[in-house]
């Protein structure tokens, strides 16, 4: 048996050993989701137990390296965890941004004490991130924003607000993007980590068309950030915030497809109405080939991303096919529901978790760029094309 | 296996892309078409093709070939596509293979030897309507003698007037429109009542149709089981669609890339055109769909080599994406070439009749939709 095929057999005999049946089961809202940190209440024991059996193993993160709280996996191993984890149905047994995106900012830009410190209370779910990067006045241009801090010595004085940031009223800690240098637009901006509680945080959640509040607007009003809590170097945080966007790219154009993504489960459920909807099981049809393709795009990407032969703006290719795709999806689904999917309130309809759905995913193609963005991108970088 | 092409596989590559580029690029087609060739290839290029190995690719060593598998295939197929190099590799190094490697041994001693020398054609004398239904076959075969008394109708039969042998489905039992009671036959092309009627189509590619009058067949020229025809046509279109799509893959890249370099050369209002964000998104959006079809078709390809239970659904969801893919790539091409994309002389309309050709070829996008949507339940 090969190195790789043992491993298989390894892990697969952990995860039989390990997941809860329970946490075998579809993720159905954000309920489910185990986010971690100070404030998070955990659904079921279950939830926990799989958390810290995980986090015990360096399972949340099973590719970072050890001495930062992972399990020190290569690639491919990371693939087949990711294969038989999928096997099993296991859900994630940690979602959170610090995974996704501060993790990868941090291995690339952080000291070795932030490493240490941070990533390891983010593999154990002690501690939750969220990101202050949109203002008002800065969404896609995102680079004209304005929060700024003030030197003060040992510290900064930070002040301003931020906007769509997710969670914030349960992060523990932001990692923020602040401008520390008025004159220089690009190189005048400086990647902040602090903790929520500090003195002159506030947040106020924004009600979406969805009803529910995913996001906040965050203020910052006089707050003291000591200068060791910088990552990367002064006035160079747009070279982390751009790194991170390729991770929360990379993430965002995978969310959301719950089991394969495609219309199989619903498709055969409807069978009989879609017996008479000739049209509409057309649209499935399609829809289904371009999942199946996305499905196998997103895994020749990632093969691709990890071995280093990916064009570095890839991911953006990735977030406009993939978000696209995932609101497809959902039009799809209310679709094939009809007037049951319009239900916003019962039981019956789940509390409306399908139009809450729904239009949850048109924030898809707007959040971490819009499809207008990706597409500006990849025409200039991928494509080369002439033009400022 | 990682989707990503491993260092054997890199060197085919650049070996294919160096001979359709320098033995078969666009203008040995137009050399070919406007000489009003009647096969629609050249013999030479076919024999060389076999110099390279490619001809064998699929065939097992022990019988000769290379004994590599679908992704190799497609390897070949994307340069040809690329290049509109004309040939019959698809339809014999490739399905033909495919079915021939289930038929008996000594079939296979008869023509594998042929094809992997780059002289044998074949051709599939499957589909009898407009459309590509293959369950709905009503060719019969009849038992008669020793063998089999074939009669019926079928066409679009690709190279067939060029094909030493053509593949024919034929019904030995049951009715048009199922699967069980469907036959293989290897029928030569000297059979008496065998008739062709060859016809240049859009792409200049010639195919014919095909008049079967009683032609008597052996019993050994059955390929596979009687009656049980299906699972060896399966795999023959199976790889002749993964095939088909690999070639699209080409076929759309190549119209995508020569159209992207227009976008970049081509001044109106004293811009280049590529300037425009209008046509930026466009070209963005169709690399996208390009890089889609790439990813499925490579899944498609290594499913089968693998026999994973999900190849036919990829097969399927790869031949649907690589020709909506790639009509897309030549619709964009067309468009964005402008007037000079319009005439003869400009090779981006050579692409969308290949493209037009290739997306009916095997069953269109619209058919292997509906097959993904009855796989997956609905």
């Amino acid at each position: 048996m090969s190195d790789l095929e043992t491993f298989r057999s390894e892990i697969r005999a952990w995860l039989e050993a390990n997941c809860p049946p329970e946490m075998r089961q579809p993720v159905k809202s954000d309920a489910d989701v185990c986010w971690g940190g100070r404030k998070f209440v955990f659904q079921s024991e279950a939830q926990k137990q799989w958390m810290e059996v995980c986090a015990a193993k360096g399972y949340t993160v099973p590719d970072w390296p050890k001495a930062y709280g992972g399990a020190g996996l290569t690639p491919q191993e990371a693939k087949i965890f990711r294969q038989e984890m999928a096997r099993i149905g296991a859900r994630p047994p940690l979602s959170s941004f610090g995974i996704w995106m501060l993790g990868p900012a941090l291995l690339k830009f952080g000291t070795e004490e932030q490493k240490v410190h941070y990533l390891n209370q983010v593999a154990k779910g002690e501690i939750r991130w969220c990101q202050g990067y949109s203002e008002p006045g800065s969404g896609s241009d995102l680079v004209s924003m304005q929060t700024f801090g003030e030197d003060k010595g040992d510290h900064w004085v930070v002040n301003g607000q931020k906007i769509w940031t997710s969670y914030a009223d349960e992060a523990d800690w932001i990692f923020c993007l602040v401008r520390t240098d008025k004159t220089n637009k690009y190189q005048g901006i400086s990647f902040l980590l602090f903790d929520m509680e500090t003195p002159g945080v506030s947040t106020k959640p924004i009600k979406l068309i969805s009803g529910n509040s995913p996001f906040c607007e965050t203020f910052f009003d006089n707050v003291v950030v000591p200068k060791d809590q910088i990552v990367g170097e002064l006035n160079r945080g747009w070279d982390v915030a751009k790194y991170l966007l390729g991770h929360e790219r990379e993430m965002i154009s995978g969310a959301g497809a719950g089991g394969d993504g495609g219309m199989s489960g619903i498709g055969a459920a409807m069978r009989d109405v879609l017996a008479e909807e000739p049209v509409l099981r057309a649209q499935m049809a399609l829809f289904d080939v371009d999942n199946l393709t996305f499905r196998a795009h997103g895994e020749r990407f990632m093969d691709e991303w990890k071995t280093g032969k990916a064009h570095p703006a890839y991911s953006n290719l990735m977030k406009y096919v993939g978000t696209e795709l995932n609101k497809r999806r959902n039009e799809l689904v209310m679709a094939v529901g009809g007037s049951n999917a319009l239900e916003w309130e019962s039981e019956r309809s789940n509390g409306g978790s399908k139009a809450r759905g729904w239009l949850r995913t048109k924030a898809n193609s707007i959040e971490g760029g819009t499809s207008e963005v990706m597409l500006n991108v990849v025409a200039k970088r991928i494509l080369d094309m002439p033009g400022a | 296996m990682a989707m990503t092409l491993n260092e054997d596989q890199t060197m085919l590559r650049d070996s294919a892309r160096d001979f359709m580029g320098s033995e078969a690029p666009v203008k040995h087609f137009r050399e070919f078409r406007d000489k009003g060739c009647k096969d629609g290839f050249s013999h030479g290029l076919w024999k060389q093709f076999a110099e390279m190995g490619f001809t064998g690719i699929l065939v097992p060593e022990d019988q000769g070939g290379l004994g590599l598998g679908h992704i190799e295939a497609g390897i070949v197929l994307e340069e040809i596509g690329r290049n509109l190099s004309p040939s019959p590799f698809l339809t014999t190094s490739v399905a033909a293979v495919e079915a021939l490697k289930l038929a008996d041994s000594a079939m296979r001693e008869r023509w594998f030897p042929g094809i992997i020398a780059g002289e044998t054609v074949i051709g599939l004398a499957i589909d009898e309507g407009a459309k590509h239904r293959p369950e709905k076959t009503a060719c019969t075969a009849e038992r008669s003698g020793n063998g089999f008394k074939l009669s019926g109708h079928k066409q679009f039969v690709v190279q067939g007037a060029s094909s030493d042998m053509l593949i024919v489905a034929a019904r030995t039992a049951g009715a048009a429109g199922e699967t069980d009671g469907l036959t293989l036959f290897a029928v030569e092309k000297d059979a008496a009542g065998l008739s062709m009627e060859a016809a240049r189509l859009v792409d200049s590619a010639v195919a014919a149709h095909v008049t079967l009058d009683g032609v008597q067949v052996d019993a050994d020229a059955v390929i596979g089981e009687v009656d049980g025809g299906w699972s060896v046509l399966t795999k023959m279109l199976d790889a002749g669609r993964v095939g088909a799509a690999a070639e699209m893959v080409g076929v759309g890249s190549g119209a995508m890339d020569m159209t992207f370099d227009y976008l970049k050369q081509r001044k109106q209002f004293d811009r280049l055109i590529g300037e425009f964000q209008a046509l930026q998104h466009r070209a963005a959006h169709l690399y996208g769909e390009m890089e889609g079809a790439r990813s499925v078709v490579m899944k498609a390809q290594s499913l089968l080599d693998e026999g994973h239970a999900k190849a036919e659904l990829y097969v399927a969801a790869a031949k649907a994406k690589a020709g909506l893919a790639c009509n897309l790539a030549v619709r964009e091409g067309v468009q964005m070439h402008g007037g000079i994309g319009m005439t003869d002389e400009y090779d981006i309309g050579l692409y969308m009749k290949r493209d037009r050709s290739l997306n009916e070829f095997f069953g269109d996008a619209w058919f292997h939709a509906d097959r993904v949507a009855i796989m997956n339940g609905y």
